[in-house]
């Protein structure tokens, strides 16, 4: 037995010096990535020389409760390659101006002294306007200085508000949580001025609207390392390899402790790997799959026999008992609206008995009224809005049947819809009988409407199929085949073993669901589809459990302190917040390429009508949907003509608005938006790639916003098919006047722009950071100050507000007033004003504000002092305290504390605490937040506690004196505390799980039963036919409309297009990076099936063109196996700056990932003013989805044109 | 070293960290010290498993092992030009983009565009290959149907990996497997390659290379590589310098699939040879009789007898690696009939059960969670790659992960029987103690408990060569040992 002997002298090893010497380096800073990742991992960056290194993952994660995986290390692929931008060739390191606009600026800067004055003599010549718009894109770029562009940009946003309002100018960033100073400043800056937020989650597609419509919320998930708990893991369009890559290890550990993992998913994606069961359910089609899941489910679970877990969790926890009336309908019934308590005499004069909602008791075998629907939420006794099963009036115990079937007054014919066919089934179902205001009237429970939905037959005879094999009827396992192309017989199995894990672990099954599922036309029922076997199970609210979906909206932790500061509430409200999908549809002017909507269209009442243009146009008349530019005039102008027609108080202003909107003297924006007077006017772009990757008819924002070139060659066919909007020929081109870019990197957005400014990179600042995919929240910090020119986008907008305040001196030396609309919000009273559908503007009802119409304020602006109010913390707080979710209390103190121990900003003679500076922001945020400053959670309970009735503060009570500031988190990560925010309990190192808190001490969802939603009454879900959770295909080729004016090419292939999250980019951020394309092809590739291929004559990294009518995409491919034939992948997303060739077809350079998509809105998503279904930024609203998308796939012809 | 390849998400953060870290100069652009690669696939240099084209690694000799490279031909013959050197079309034009271009665009009549263009001549360039060329392409007739490996499988098995209802695939990162018979140091004329006494890691040492370029043959892993810049060869040098302040290397730092374990293995240096000259199905056991329990008082007492010292053993007793090589046996070597011994082990990925079509559906096999008889993956084929064909050993490894998960189902959810499990954890001859001790190691080990390694005790290192006070004064001036540049 012998040893390895060192065989070289160590005088011949004194060369291994050489890789000691790379190694070492002068300073590690502790940062983390922004947008677009939401993976939020703690990096430590390497600096040597004064310049950036490397990055290598933090490890110091505070450790979580024993027996639960660590969290260490947390970063990908993409992540560390970030260093690679700091000193690249695509680094924006001087503001940029596009040549043609700056001659014309310096021109008219020569015969103008006033900016403003310049600004307009450029603008207000149709030919100059013009000629900058047209070179928009096309190179030309000139670097100049920051004086300049400041200059400009302040004189173009002072003349847009001083010629059509405020609420021309707008401003977009997404995902607030990724780097929440960045992204507060500009968005502080946009409402201080009264200009108007775009949304991101809704836009992205991200927003899963079933959250809200479940549970009214936007998304509320676990966190990974939950995962674990987990004993049965589904993924549904969630490849977490590609999308969760720090947090994949929790579900590979997971398997380790005896967890299943089936996959859905229609390629054998690359967390196929990972799967015990991998199911290639057909693109789009999940829910299918789902429903017959849930007729198992059901058929097994609770007819054959009851598992007494999940009947009791259904009874407290879901609206399976509760009573709907059924209408009559078509020979027979249909499933209404819910019972509502006041209809019964017993009930008659409850206070919001409109609201509150009745169970059949088992016991009392009568009707009863128990606690926790939305009623009792916004009544003025309080204390009684919790999920205890008691009498609303008397206190009295309930146990409510889930089923009339024990005790049924008779058994109705109740029509259902197939509702992927045309075809409807009439069922049995039982009923009770009662007498309401001189009526009989029929009702049962949504569970029984469910069951029969399902078609789950217990002898009440109908058209139920006949047992698993029957293809007939939905939804049996046999009759999902067609859909899924997935076996009976698996379905079934799937089915038991997930029920039957649930039942012997107490819920702990878990859906993760992502893009892959959520992007499509009707993705809200498939994710309700899946829900349902959730919450048939017992799976939500229980660690381990639930449905777990992490696509891109991404938690602000600190929310209420932060959306405080964000959106300057300290100073004025309310802000001007704006659904970015609604916009975008209106004003690129995409809803004119469309005849109709997609859905199913109901044949009668409010929601008959053929565009989806009309019913948004209801929607913001309503006040379901919010929509800026708000009306056809200045906002300003409005108070200044309503005063000048006598109006004194803020009341009287309001009314003489309602009264000229009445009249038709004034109109809302929507109802002609492509009158210049309605456009948006100024746009600023920070941390998003606006212009592509989000930009869902891409090609539509060149025409329309840009007025350059574009690779679309649709029809503008909408105009027979409009009621409610003027239709203008020719359509608007080049909406916008400036469009303001800040960057780090010359992404498609910023080639795009009039004016990039170069911005300081996620390694050059400090902000805050968090994700729901951990607990943690932590810092970014300065490795090296900003490079070059740059400056950070809070630096930035500190810039720009002090240019326009300087300006304003002259321009709007006073404060001056205006009108401000917002739509019925979530978490207020609001949620309980519009019981019924009713439309004022055809005189159905009154118009009155903030009930049957949008919101009106009058609201006052400052901007001789917005730089002020900008950095400095508003005392408006101090006053009112901080509010969320409809919890109000009190930071008076905490306010004060800010002032004695803080930096202070002092003007008016009057002091405040300073956000001068973006670490001040920051301990501003954490100070007040409940989930960084325990005492801040105990008082959030404390309010919470006297709403519910139920003790709560307990929660927060050991972690009172807990608090961390920015300091704390540059040390280490530091855990979030539980917070009266958010829904999961994280005392003692237990990973965070949605909705814990509503089911361990029954607090209500915030829903129109306060219990989770099968059952939505919405007069909108009735005639959508989506009341009940339902399968509706996806659009197929012809209902899209992509393949109408092209002409398919000899040997090309109709596919459906997909673009799922790929692996070498976050969204474009990561895709220019030479890191990423050295490890891909050097390209964004067609992903193609090889029998696909080979019918179009195309191998492997050959150049493909695949087009339809929005435009054109030209790139190499990869053949293989792993995509099923008639779908094609093109991850999301490319930039179009990065070896894009021109298309032979269009005859200009070809585009990126979204010159195929166009929008398309689902109307049901925009109801409104109705308990759940209210308007909330970035949290409801219709989605802009982007799956059911087809494009034409050829080979190139001949070799590639750059 | 153990990757654990049943956690591998193939993300290529190990690949990026390693680049940024060592191989971002000038001459390095192509080299790839740690690499991903998406098995079945044909890997990185491409074929680089296929020792017929490039005669790397060793030969069972009749008294010793031959290596492949120079029993063929002679060494010293073919010194000046090596036939067997992967050329840049085996590896790629490296390739960078003209992003200037998008800045500094004249203002024209389309939108301008950053073109590729090749980092070799500054030229446009077609892109045709790269360093993971096939990422994620199974069912790939041009990539994974060429995988060597896939030669030990029937026809038919080939063909079903092809469908869409069976394919599979799985990731195999790659670092120098630091041979204990390496065939580089082997090969190299100027002794320019050591294996380091203190940590067994394998260098090219930056002075001696005289760029014959023979390790590069010998290596039938394809992980030297020639910087053309210095003249120098240069691979993975397993981070030493992060090692000797005790901290894990790039790769394994930056792992986020916690695949990587690193340990001390001892092992008996005189059995080599013959470890290396053993028939192919018993190169693995060969292997693993060569590493010595650290537990052991005769091997402690033997290894404080030659000097080692008592942290270093204290380290081996701790160490993961030893666990899941040669106490658990789960870690296997890549291709152990290369006969280089490498001391970096994998632990086989479970992957999805298969499934059919009948009538048009898609039907998955009926077990309850990845199993043996329904595998994706044909035991042929892992055993091409992890046991030079042997299947017994690679069924005893498969046997061992399954019975863990059916063994934790049943004590977690109750689903499975006990009587079940226990059967399972006879048949592949574990206890309820060892599994417990393999999942632990396998979900629940921090990173502390992964990356063991004994301080590197560097005053006695320095201590040979000059005053380790002296080196604390003088740390800071600069190299104090540039390397020269080669020819």
């Amino acid at each position: 037995m012998s040893w390895i002997q060192d065989l070289m002298k160590p005088k011949m090893r004194l060369w291994e010096e050489f890789y000691r010497n790379r190694w070492q380096h002068d300073r590690v800073v502790r940062s983390t990535h922004g947008v677009n990742c939401t993976g939020s991992c703690s990096w430590m960056v390497y600096v040597k020389d004064g310049i950036i290194t490397w990055e290598m993952q933090a490890l110091d994660y505070p450790k979580l409760e024993a027996g639960l995986p660590g969290y260490e290390p947390r970063g990908c692929q993409r992540g560390i390659s970030f260093s690679w931008y700091i000193y690249s060739p695509l680094r924006v390191k001087y503001p940029y101006i596009r040549g043609t606009l700056v001659d014309l600026w310096r021109n008219a800067r020569s015969t103008h002294a006033d900016p403003v004055a310049a600004w307009t003599s450029i603008v207000e010549n149709e030919e100059s306007r013009r000629s900058y718009q047209r070179a928009r894109g096309k190179g030309g770029f000139r670097r100049t200085d920051w004086e300049e562009v400041l200059e400009i940009i302040a004189a173009s946003t002072l003349y847009t508000v001083k010629k059509y309002g405020p609420d021309r100018i707008v401003g977009f960033s997404p995902i607030p949580a990724m780097s929440m100073l960045s992204y507060a400043g500009g968005a502080r800056f946009i409402q201080l001025l009264g200009g108007v937020l775009l949304s991101f989650y809704d836009w992205y597609a991200d927003l899963p609207p079933a959250s809200p419509e479940t549970w009214g919320e936007k998304t509320d998930v676990s966190e990974s390392a939950d995962w674990y708990n987990s004993k049965f893991i589904v993924t549904m369009g969630a490849n977490l390899n590609m999308t969760r890559t720090p947090d994949v290890h929790f579900a590979a550990e997971a398997r380790n402790h005896g967890a299943k993992l089936v996959v859905l998913s229609p390629d054998f994606s690359q967390v196929s790997k990972y799967a015990d069961w991998w199911l290639p359910v057909n693109a789009g089609m999940d829910g299918a799959f789902w429903m017959a899941v849930n007729h198992v489910i059901m058929k097994e679970f609770y007819v054959d026999r009851q598992v007494p877990y999940f009947v009791d969790y259904l009874k407290r926890y879901s609206d399976a008992p509760f009573l709907v009336e059924l209408e009559p309908w078509d020979n027979g019934y249909r499933a209404g609206k819910f019972l509502r308590a006041n209809n019964l005499s017993r009930y008659r004069d409850v206070e919001n008995g409109e609201w509150k909602l009745l169970v059949f008791d088992a016991v009392k075998r009568e009707i009863r009224m128990p606690r926790g629907s939305i009623g009792f939420r916004w009544q003025t006794k309080k204390g009684h809005w919790n999920l205890e099963m008691k009498d609303g009036l008397d206190g009295s115990e309930i146990d409510p049947l889930l089923s009339l079937a024990e005790d049924p007054d008779d058994v109705a014919v109740v029509n259902f819809k197939e509702s992927a066919g045309t075809k409807s089934f009439k069922r049995g179902v039982p009923v009770k009988y009662l007498e309401i205001e001189n009526r009989r009237v029929l009702a049962t429970t949504v569970f029984d409407l469910l069951m029969a939905q399902c078609g789950v037959d217990r002898g009440f005879s109908g058209e139920y199929p006949a047992d698993y094999d029957d293809e007939m009827f939905p939804f049996s396992p046999a009759w999902q085949e067609a859909y899924t192309g997935v076996s009976r017989e698996t379905v079934v199995q799937f089915a038991r073993e997930w029920a039957t894990t649930a039942e012997k672990t107490k819920g702990k099954c878990t859906i993760i669901v992502g893009s892959g599922a959520n992007h499509w036309y009707h993705a809200n029922l498939t994710y309700r589809t899946g829900i349902t076997a959730l919450i048939l199970c017992g799976c939500v609210g229980v660690n381990g459990g639930g449905l777990n979906h992490y696509t891109g909206q991404e938690k602000v932790a600190p929310v209420a302190s932060w959306s405080t500061l964000a959106m300057a509430l300290d100073w004025t409200t309310p802000p001007r917040l704006q659904n970015a999908p609604s916009f975008h549809y209106v004003h690129t002017d995409q809803w004119r390429y469309e005849k109709g909507h997609a859905d199913h269209h109901p044949l009668e009442g409010p929601f008959s009508k053929e565009h989806t243009i009309d019913l948004q146009v209801d929607a913001v008349r309503r006040g379901w949907l919010p929509f800026y530019p708000q009306f056809n005039r200045s906002p300003i102008d409005l108070v200044r003509e309503a005063e000048k027609a006598g109006a004194k108080t803020d009341q009287e202003i309001i009314q003489w608005v309602v009264d000229q909107l009445k009249d038709r003297k004034l109109r809302f924006a929507v109802e002609d938006p492509d009158a210049p007077e309605n456009w948006p006017r100024v746009f600023f772009i920070w941390r998003g790639n606006t212009l592509l990757a989000s930009a869902k008819g891409h090609e539509y924002f060149l025409k329309h916003y840009l007025g350059t070139h574009t690779n679309t060659i649709a029809d503008e066919i909408a105009k027979e098919s409009v009621r409610e909007v003027d239709w203008k020929e020719p359509s608007p081109q080049g909406k916008m006047d400036l469009v303001v870019d800040i960057n780090f990197r010359m992404d498609t957005s910023a080639l795009y722009s009039d004016i990039v400014l170069p911005a300081a990179t996620w390694y050059e600042k400090e902000d805050l950071n968090t994700t729901d995919l951990h607990s943690f929240i932590h810092p970014f910090g300065a490795a090296v100050p900003p490079c070059w020119e740059s400056r950070t986008d809070w630096e930035i907008f500190k810039a720009i507000a002090q240019k326009v305040s300087e300006m304003s001196q002259i321009h709007f030396p006073e404060p001056f007033r205006e009108v401000v609309a917002t739509p019925l919000l979530h978490d207020t009273p609001d949620e309980i004003t519009q019981s019924e559908v009713k439309d004022w503007y055809s005189g159905e009802c009154d118009p009155a504000p903030g009930k049957t119409m949008p919101r009106l304020a009058v609201v006052e602006r400052d901007y001789a002092n917005l730089f002020n109010r900008l950095i400095s913390f508003g005392a408006k707080v101090k006053e009112e305290g901080m509010e969320e979710k409809g919890i109000r209390w009190s930071v008076k103190d905490l306010y004060n504390d800010l002032l004695k121990n803080g930096h202070v900003h002092e003007w008016n003679g009057k002091k405040y605490p300073s956000l001068s500076d973006a670490v001040d922001a920051a301990n501003v945020i954490l100070h007040l937040a409940p989930e960084t400053n325990g005492e801040i959670a105990y008082r959030g309970f404390k309010t919470l506690e006297q709403r519910v009735g139920l003790p709560l503060a307990d929660l927060a009570e050991g972690y009172r004196g807990m608090k961390y500031g920015f300091l704390d988190l540059v040390q280490q990560p530091r855990r979030i505390l539980t917070s009266p925010c958010w829904s999961g309990i994280t005392n003692e190192g237990r990973a965070y799980n949605a909705y814990s808190i509503n089911v361990e001490r029954l607090v209500p969802w915030r829903t129109i039963t306060g219990r989770q939603s099968f059952y939505l009454d919405h007069e909108g879900y009735i005639a959508f036919e989506e009341n009940l959770p339902t399968f509706k295909s996806k659009i197929d080729l012809k209902a899209s409309g992509n393949i109408s004016k092209t002409t398919a090419a000899r040997k090309s292939i109709a596919l459906n297009y997909l673009t799922p999250h790929g692996k070498w980019h976050f969204h474009t951020t990561y895709y220019d990076n030479l890191r990423m394309l050295t490890l891909s092809r050097g390209i964004e590739p067609f992903w193609l099936n090889d029998k696909d291929a080979e019918e179009i004559g195309v191998k492997d990294n050959e150049w493909i063109e695949a087009y339809n009518d929005n435009g054109v995409v030209v790139t190499r491919t990869v053949v293989s196996a792993r995509v099923p034939r008639g779908i094609c992948i093109f991850y999301h997303a490319p930039e179009r700056t990065i070896s894009i060739p021109k298309s032979p077809l269009r005859g200009r350079r070809a585009g990126g990932n979204n010159s195929m998509t166009r929008l398309r809105l689902k109307p049901v998503l925009m109801v409104g003013g109705y308990a759940q279904f209210c308007y909330r930024f970035n949290d409801y609203g219709p989605p802009a989805s982007d799956r059911d998308t087809y494009v034409l796939v050829r080979k190139l012809e001949g070799e590639p044109r750059f | 070293m153990v990757f654990h390849l049943d956690k591998c998400i193939g993300c290529h953060a190990c690949s990026i960290a390693c680049k940024n870290l060592w191989t971002d100069r000038t001459g390095t652009e192509y080299m790839w010290w740690n690499n991903v690669e998406t098995k079945p696939g044909t890997g990185y240099p491409t074929l680089y498993e296929d020792q017929e084209k490039y005669h790397g690694g060793w030969e069972r000799g009749k008294n010793k092992p031959l290596l492949k490279l120079h029993s063929r031909i002679g060494g010293l013959k073919n010194i000046f030009s090596n036939p067997y050197l992967p050329t840049m079309d085996d590896y790629y034009e490296p390739w960078t983009y003209r992003y200037e271009d998008l800045f500094t665009a004249p203002q024209g009549d389309d939108q301008p565009v950053a073109r590729p263009i090749s980092m070799v001549t500054g030229k446009a360039m077609d892109i045709e290959a790269g360093p993971n060329w096939d990422d994620d392409l199974s069912g790939s007739p041009i990539y994974a149907a060429n995988d060597p490996n896939l030669k030990a499988i029937s026809e038919e098995e080939r063909k079903q990996l092809f469908q869409f209802e069976r394919l599979v695939f799985f990731y195999l990162p790659r670092i120098c497997n630091h041979c204990l018979n390496p065939g580089c140091v082997a090969a190299c004329p100027a002794g320019a390659i050591y294996k380091r006494g203190e940590d067994g890691i394998v260098l090219v040492s930056q002075e001696k290379c005289r760029a014959w370029r023979m390790c590069i043959s010998g290596c039938p892993y394809k992980k030297v590589y020639y910087n053309w810049v210095t003249g120098k060869s240069e691979k993975c040098i397993l981070c030493y310098p992060r090692q000797e302040t005790e901290q894990a290397p790039a790769c394994m730092h930056s792992c986020v699939g916690r695949i990587r374990y690193l340990g001390m293995l001892l092992y008996d240096a005189d059995q080599i040879e013959e470890t290396a000259g053993k028939p192919d199905t018993e190169l693995v056991d060969a292997q693993r009789n060569m590493i010595l329990d650290p537990s052991d008082p005769n091997v402690i007492r033997k290894a404080q007898a030659e000097g080692v010292h008592d942290k270093i053993i204290e380290a081996a007793q701790k160490s993961p690696v030893y666990k899941y090589v040669k106490e658990w046996r789960l870690a296997l070597p890549l291709h152990p009939e290369f006969r280089t011994i490498p001391m970096l082990f994998y632990v086989p990925p479970l992957l999805p059960v298969m499934a059919s079509i009948q009538h048009g559906k898609y039907r998955s096999s009926h077990d309850f969670f990845s199993s043996l008889e329904s595998a994706r993956l044909p035991v042929k084929y892992l055993a091409q790659l992890l046991s030079a064909g042997d299947e017994e050993t690679i069924l005893k490894v498969y046997k061992k992960l399954l019975a863990i998960r059916i063994y934790k189902r049943s004590e977690t959810v109750g689903d499975i029987q006990p009587e079940e499990a226990r059967l399972a954890l006879e048949e592949s001859k574990t206890t309820p103690k060892e599994v417990e001790a393999i999942y632990r190691m396998t979900s629940l080990a921090a990173f502390e408990e992964r990356f063991v390694i004994p301080p590197f005790l560097r005053e006695m290192a320095i201590e040979s060569v000059m005053d380790p006070e002296t080196r604390k004064e003088e740390a800071g001036t600069g190299h104090i040992h540039p390397p020269k540049r080669g020819w």
